[in-house]
Order: C-alpha cells, then sequence, then structure tokens
C-alpha cells in the first residue's frame, strides 16, 4: 500500500536539500519563492509586485484575477500548490490604506510556502473571487473573512456569517472602526440577547429540510417567504 | 339531523344478556338505528420511504466535544446532508489581540485550544519572534520542544479517553486521564500552572526547569509507554471497536489536501506531511521520530496514527532530556526581555528597562510573519502583522480543528447517525479553538 501514500517534497527528486530550520532571516530581501517569477511571467496581468519579508515571499495580484491565479497555482506540474493554509484579510490604523486579502499556500509537494495578497481600495465595494472551487477548505475560511471584514467572495456557494449568528446587526467586528465593546451599548447587546431564541435559529437551507417556519425570527420568515435559498 | 361521531378503536362491546350470554353491542349507532360505516384503519406502519427527518445534535451534548450543532437530515438513519454551526463560544479574542501588547497575547493562547496551551504559547512565541528577528537560546529550544511534546501527549490522551467513551469503552478513559494527571504535575512543577500555562515569553520562557525536574520527566518516559501498550492491546484488535470505526469518514489524499485537513486527519488519509519535518522550527529535523502515515483515511487509521505518534512524542521527549543543554533560557536583551526583578530594584538601568518594557512594551520592526507548527490538531498557525508599534495590527490564528471540522458534512455522508458520532469524535476539535 506504499505507494497510495502521497509523499511530502516528492517532486524536489532525490538530491534537494532536507528542510531544516531557517536562521538569519534578513527583515527585507532574501531569497524569493521561485513562484513568484513564474506566476510574473505566466500571468502578467494579474501579478503587481512581491516582497520578501522575514524570508516569506509576498505577491500582491490584482483582486479580480485571485481565482485564475490560485487556479493556476494548484492545477500546474511545476508549482502544486495544493493545499491552503488560511485566507484571512488585514486593515492597517492608517485608514488610508487599503484592506488586504491574504491567502497563505503550501505547495507540499516543493515544500514551498506562498502568501497572496490582493489589495481593496477603502470606499469601493469589498468583493473578491472566491477559491473555493479551487480548494473546497476555502469554504470556511472565506465564510469568517466575510464575517470578521464584510469581504464579499464572489462565486462563494453559501457565503452567511459563521461565528456571529445570521441576524447580528452592529457591523463587521474585525474592522477597525468597529469599537473592542461592540457598537451597540450593553443595554441594548442585553436586550437583544435575551430576545433572541436560541433553540430556534436554522438556516434557509435547514428550513428546506422540515418545517419550523414558525419558530423563527420575523426577519428571516421575510427572506423565506420572498424565495431565498441561503443566507446574505 | 344525525350528529355525527368517529370512533377510533373499539366498534363494540362485550356485554351480557339476560341469559348471561356475551353479545356485542355496537356502539356507533345512528340515531336512526343504522351502524355506521367505517373505512378500514390505516396500516400499522405507515410508509415513510422518501420523507426526510430534521435532527438536531448539539449545541449542548455530550458527543460534541463543547457547543457545536450538528443539524442533519436522515432517511431512516443514514445521514444525506449535515450542516454544522458553530460560533457559540466566539469571544473576539483576534480583535482582542490588536489591543494588546506581545506578551499579553500569550494567555489568549492558553484560552483557545486548551488542551495544548503551553504548545500554543510556545507557537505564538515563535511567531512573534521571527516578527521581532530573535533567535533564541539552545536551552530555551530543547525546553519547548519538551513543552510542545507533552502538550501533544495531553492532548492526544484527551482524544483517546473522550473518544473511546464516545464509542463505547470506558476503560481507556480512566488509562489515560490518569497519565495525562501525570504531566499536568509535571507542567504544574515547572510553571505553576495545570492548564493555564502562560509559559512562554517573547525571547525566552517565563521559567527554567526546577531541580530534578528532569527526573520526573525520565520517570514518565519510561512509565507511559506501559499505558500506550494497555490501550493497544485494550482497543486496536478489539471486535467492537474495528467495527464501530473502520470503514467510516473516509477521505482520499486528495479530497483530504482539498479541504485543507492537517494532522492526523491529513496523515491518516494517507499524505505523509509533518510541519515539523517539512518546514521545520526548534532544530525538530535534529530529533529522531517517524511519522505515522494511514493508508485508508477513516476513524480507524485516525486512532492508529495518534496511538503511534503518542510512542514517537515518547522517543522525541527521551532524546531532548538527554541532549538539554546547560545556559541561559532568556536571551541577553533588555529591550524585549525583562531584567531580574532584584536588579529591577536596586540599578537604575536596569528599573528604566523594566519601566519601559512593562509600560510600553517591545516594539518590532514593520512587517510581517506567518508561522506554523504541527499542534496536536495539525497545522496551527499564527500569522501577525506589525507597524512598528507595540501591538499587533492583525493577530490571526489558523485553527486547524475549525478547518478539519469543515469537512464533516463530505464524511458524515451516507453513513448512520450513531456513525455521526464516531467521525466528529475523530476529528479530535476543540471550540475553544474552532471559535476563538
Amino acid at each position: 500500500m506504499s505507494d497510495s501514500i502521497y509523499h511530502a517534497g516528492s517532486a524536489l527528486g532525490a538530491g534537494a536539500p532536507a528542510p531544516a530550520t531557517p536562521y538569519g532571516i534578513p527583515n527585507r530581501g532574501g531569497d524569493a519563492n521561485p513562484s513568484a517569477a513564474a506566476l510574473r511571467e505566466k500571468l502578467p496581468g494579474a501579478y503587481v509586485r512581491h516582497e520578501v519579508v522575514w524570508g516569506e515571499t509576498t505577491v500582491y495580484v490584482r483582486a479580480e484575477s485571485v481565482a485564475d491565479v490560485c487556479r493556476w497555482l494548484h492545477d500546474d506540474a511545476s508549482q502544486r500548490y495544493e493545499y491552503l493554509s488560511d485566507v484571512t484579510a488585514v486593515e492597517y490604523r492608517d485608514a488610508s490604506r487599503p484592506i488586504e486579502v491574504v491567502w497563505h499556500l503550501r505547495s507540499i509537494a516543493f515544500r514551498r510556502f506562498l502568501r497572496l495578497k490582493a489589495e481593496l481600495p477603502k470606499g469601493a465595494e469589498l468583493v473578491v473571487p472566491s477559491v473555493w472551487g479551487v480548494w473546497r477548505g476555502a469554504d470556511w475560511l472565506e465564510r469568517e473573512c466575510y464575517d470578521m471584514f464584510g469581504i464579499r467572495f464572489d462565486g462563494h456557494p453559501d457565503l452567511r456569517r459563521l461565528l456571529m449568528w445570521e441576524d447580528y446587526r452592529e457591523g463587521y467586528p474585525l474592522r477597525k472602526d468597529f469599537p473592542l465593546r461592540g457598537r451597540f451599548s450593553r443595554s441594548e447587546q442585553l436586550k437583544q440577547a435575551l430576545n433572541a431564541n436560541p433553540e430556534a435559529r436554522y438556516s434557509m437551507e435547514e428550513l428546506t429540510i422540515a418545517d419550523a417556519y414558525g419558530d423563527v425570527p420575523k426577519e428571516m420568515q421575510r427572506r423565506l417567504s420572498g424565495g431565498e435559498k441561503v443566507g446574505e | 339531523m344525525a350528529t355525527k361521531r368517529t370512533v377510533d378503536v373499539a366498534l363494540s362491546t362485550s356485554g351480557l344478556d339476560a341469559q348471561g350470554r356475551p353479545t356485542r353491542v355496537p356502539l356507533s349507532v345512528q340515531e336512526d338505528g343504522n351502524t355506521i360505516t367505517m373505512a378500514p384503519p390505516p396500516p400499522a406502519e405507515p410508509d415513510l420511504g422518501g420523507e426526510h427527518m430534521l435532527i438536531n445534535i448539539g449545541p449542548q451534548h455530550p458527543a460534541t466535544h463543547g457547543v457545536l450543532r450538528l443539524v442533519l437530515e436522515l432517511d431512516g438513519e443514514t445521514v444525506v446532508r449535515c450542516i454544522p454551526h458553530i460560533g457559540y463560544l466566539h469571544c473576539g479574542f483576534e480583535k482582542i489581540g490588536e489591543y494588546r501588547q506581545y506578551n499579553q497575547i500569550i494567555p489568549w493562547t492558553d484560552r483557545e485550544d486548551y488542551l495544548n496551551s503551553i504548545g500554543n504559547n510556545v507557537a505564538f512565541v515563535l511567531g512573534a519572534e521571527r516578527l521581532f528577528g530573535i533567535e533564541i537560546t539552545e536551552r530555551c529550544k530543547v525546553l519547548r520542544v519538551i513543552a510542545m511534546e507533552l502538550s501533544r501527549i495531553i492532548s492526544h490522551l484527551v482524544w483517546l479517553g473522550t473518544t473511546s467513551i464516545d464509542i463505547g469503552a470506558f476503560t481507556p478513559f480512566l488509562w489515560s486521564f490518569q497519565e495525562r494527571e501525570n504531566v499536568y504535575n509535571l507542567l504544574e512543577g515547572w510553571v505553576g500552572a495545570r492548564l493555564t500555562t502562560t509559559a512562554t515569553r517573547v525571547g525566552g520562557m517565563a521559567a527554567d526547569i526546577p531541580d530534578k525536574w528532569l527526573d520526573g520527566l525520565n520517570n514518565f518516559v519510561r512509565t507511559f509507554p506501559n499505558t500506550i501498550a494497555e490501550v493497544d492491546k485494550m482497543l486496536t484488535r478489539n471486535a467492537i471497536w474495528v467495527g464501530r470505526t473502520v470503514g467510516l469518514g473516509v477521505m482520499t489524499p486528495e479530497e483530504a489536501m482539498n479541504y485543507g485537513l492537517s494532522g492526523p486527519m491529513l496523515r491518516a488519509s494517507g499524505v505523509a506531511y509533518d510541519v515539523r519535518k517539512d518546514f521545520p522550527y526548534l532544530d525538530y529535523e535534529t530529533y529522531d521520530f517517524d511519522v505515522p502515515v494511514g493508508t485508508s483515511g477513516d476513524v480507524y487509521d485516525r486512532f492508529l496514527v495518534r496511538l503511534e505518534e503518542l510512542r514517537q512524542s515518547v522517543r522525541i521527549l527521551e532524546q531532548a532530556a538527554k541532549r538539554l543543554p546547560d545556559g541561559p533560557v532568556n536571551i541577553d536583551d533588555p529591550r524585549v526581555i525583562l531584567p531580574p526583578k532584584s536588579k529591577a530594584t536596586s540599578e537604575m538601568e536596569s528599573m528604566i528597562h523594566h519601566f519601559k518594557l512593562v509600560m510600553e512594551g517591545p516594539r518590532p520592526p514593520v512587517g510581517e510573519s506567518y508561522v506554523a507548527v504541527e499542534s496536536p490538531k495539525g497545522e496551527k498557525g499564527y500569522y501577525m502583522v506589525s507597524d512598528g508599534t507595540s501591538k499587533p495590527v492583525r493577530w490571526r490564528i489558523r485553527p486547524p480543528s475549525f478547518v478539519n471540522l469543515s469537512a464533516i458534512p463530505k464524511m458524515v455522508e451516507g453513513h448512520l447517525l450513531s456513525d455521526v458520532i464516531a467521525i466528529n469524535a475523530s476529528i479530535d476539535i476543540v471550540m475553544g479553538e474552532i471559535d476563538r
């Protein structure tokens, strides 16, 4: 059965050096991940720039072409980024800087690590293509990012809130304009918590299984009667 | 006008006539004297074919290992669809981290994956140290390896105990929790706390190990393999255990990678990927240990992989205890590490450093780092972004059991309701880490 095992580093060949704990990493500069140069050559329209910080390569790509870039990185035999570690976003304290959406990718076959970034300017609609079609693991990661930052992932099949409840109305908690204690006053938060009926929370999808219509909040009844199948 | 009556069960009752013989007296007599003709009764077991049922497991249920809610669509006893709900334990750790100095975040890392608290402490400071550009001392590296492997043993023991209870075996629970107690005693002797350790600091550890502590560790390393052997004997060839675990929740290697599984979940599916081997940290490449890999990707293989990882952790602990060098634990840098208390109260420079560190906190240069470690649950990453101030702009936890759990709809599809419990247990979830 050993031939059915997928070995990490299998694409590197026998002469490749064994991985070792990195030391003496410079703050800026150093060897970039070869995928950055390959990406620049193959998809010049998507590539913006790349930088190496603390030994980790970050490639900035155009937001609208993220799905194509990821598809190529995943499928191409010289890249094989078959593993999506993380999807998240960064908003800086400097309000003029754009919000960055961050993808952490791993090529297990080549033992490479790559960070992709797309910049979304403030003021415009925050939307990037979903990579759910490339990696199924993006499902909850994108939903969480939407939940926390309000970034829409275009093409995600079920983009609704994940950690916060569905009719949470205070906004997006990890945005910098969201106060640490929340937008609403403590008394308002308490009132809403006491009025909520946590026993009767079913998603639109679940309501298609069984008739729990009478128990759900008014807002969801309205949307359900409008024919919605999933949340926002 | 005849009054209409409905009679469900009996159409007549017995009585006695004048001769003492039983008679049948019709109940359903209309006012005009005619008996009502009844429709034939419905069949005893109505055909429910094609009708689906909605079952709600949790949020408060002992088999969901925390406040997880699974909504299941069932056809008979077979799961057609599973819709998980999380977020009941959401505390906003990442938001709070943006308002805290780096060393002040360490206590929060205890509380996310609380079965692996000391391992999270180490993982977080590894990320922070890359952001600061710090290289730690040799003794500190070995101590951190000991800490991480001890916490891996704790986490796997809790997994073993709770999973065996879920599947119906009670004895391994007692054995594994007894051994876990021994590890907690070791941790208590080292850092003073058992569960919420907060054992590390940026640039070192909160405390060096006390005298004779290594004797306790060596004693544990010597006796613990007996417990593993007992559990092995009890479960690995146990017909009930095998029957309840083989062939459940199968993920192929391609699926497992595509769904972002990591840790024992990924390796049980046949992907030989371990962060300690492939993206090493803390000089893990210099330790001699093996990475167990399964072939079928079911619940049984996940059990075998975790059992073998316990043995491999013991091997690493043995080597670490042998090679532990003398020397300082903390780096010699007053901009990051607090001075000793005696100096802070007697020397002017140390007092200034102490004041600056406590009031302002150490400041990393502008930059970002993502450092992942192999936690018991899988690839645990800490992503930190600094804008040059003493508090991170963004502190992100890449929670392994969050991504592992997101594959549960795929894994339970087509299995029986009772198997959902076994599959959910095999993921090894900690809701504190999933909801954060």
